[in-house]
């Protein structure tokens, strides 16, 4: 049997098209609200649990955090964040590279330094089932 | 041998009921066979079946042939009573229900394809319902949506563009409510005379 599209087409009716095409804006919308994961709107820095700064993502600018080891720095820029250096022996916050997720975190153990991301969609980090 | 006490006659409404369950049965069979990425992303292709039935018998034959297939398919993939079956008759229902509805929109415009589209979101959404409340209670269900939603459109398409082929090449039904069905009329103006 060959496969004619214009055959199949004709079983169509002008409102399956309707229906068909408000199904993928469903799709669409789902997939905008709830895979965006939150785009991220703040940045959090702390250094030895105590909140050192709290910024927003607008604009660029370096964030020097003292801590036990040395200054770790933070670099925000519009939408995303990163720790640029750390003094710490592995490297682990700074390999993460840019954060662009709300509730993304970056954590410089040794020197005690943390960076969270914030946005309104942060409330869980991880899924599984 | 005893001379049973009941006497059973099916009558033909019985036979094509059964006729029409057993097509939905084997084709859920046949479907559990293909691998699928994500559990419950399934063609549903017994589906079919129901949306068939629905257009030229009505819908409480469809109400009768697709809970069937739930029972039986249930049955036969050792599925009944366990969580999939459950997902799978609240899928139906919801399914039916809107079929029920969807049924009454004017057949010029709004065809099978309309029908098995609709009922495959009454369906994902149903399931997503009850795994939220039962199985996963956790708002981290809803995660999967859009794939799902990706499945009830496509799916949903090419199961109604199979029943709009097969409800047009069927010969019509020699007696019954939706014998004018091919005449493009819609399965609620054709069902009603029988009222």
């Amino acid at each position: 049997m060959r496969l004619d599209v214009a055959q199949w087409r004709a079983l169509l009716r002008p409102g399956d098209v309707v229906v068909v095409v408000l199904g993928l804006v469903v799709c669409a919308y789902a997939v905008l609200s709830l895979w965006q994961g939150g785009a991220p709107d703040g940045a959090v820095v702390r250094a030895g649990g105590r909140v050192v700064a709290e910024v927003d993502l607008t604009r660029e600018r370096l964030i020097e955090v003292p801590g036990p080891l040395g200054v770790s720095v933070i670099e925000i820029r519009p939408g995303r964040a990163r720790v640029a250096s750390d003094p710490g022996p592995r490297q682990y916050c700074v390999r993460q590279g840019w954060l662009t997720q709300a509730g993304a975190v970056a954590i410089c153990a040794p020197n005690q330094v943390s960076l969270s991301l914030t946005g309104r969609a942060a409330d869980y980090d991880s899924l599984n089932y | 041998m005893t001379p049973s006490t009941i006497e059973l006659t099916p009558t033909s409404e019985d036979r094509r009921i059964a006729r029409h369950a057993a097509a939905a049965i084997v084709l859920t069979v046949a479907e559990a066979a293909i691998p699928l990425p994500l559990p419950g992303v399934k063609p549903g292709l017994a589906n079919i079946v129901t949306l068939v039935v629905l257009a030229r018998w009505g819908w409480r034959e469809a109400v009768w042939v697709s809970l069937l297939r739930v029972l039986a398919g249930s049955l036969l993939l050792g599925q009944f009573l366990a969580p999939g079956f459950f997902l799978s008759l609240s899928g139906a229902l919801a399914s039916l229900l809107v079929l029920g509805l969807a049924m009454h929109l004017p057949g010029r415009w709004f065809g099978p394809v309309s029908h098995s589209i609709l009922a495959a979101f009454a369906h994902i959404g149903a399931q997503l319902v009850v795994a939220r409340l039962w199985l996963v209670p956790h708002d981290g269900v809803f995660y999967l949506l859009p794939v799902f939603a990706l499945a009830a459109v496509v799916f949903g398409l090419v199961n109604g563009l199979v029943a709009a082929k097969l409800l047009a090449e069927l010969p019509p039904p020699a007696a019954g409510p939706a014998s004018a069905n091919r005449a493009g009329q819609s399965p609620a103006e054709a069902d009603s005379p029988e009222r």
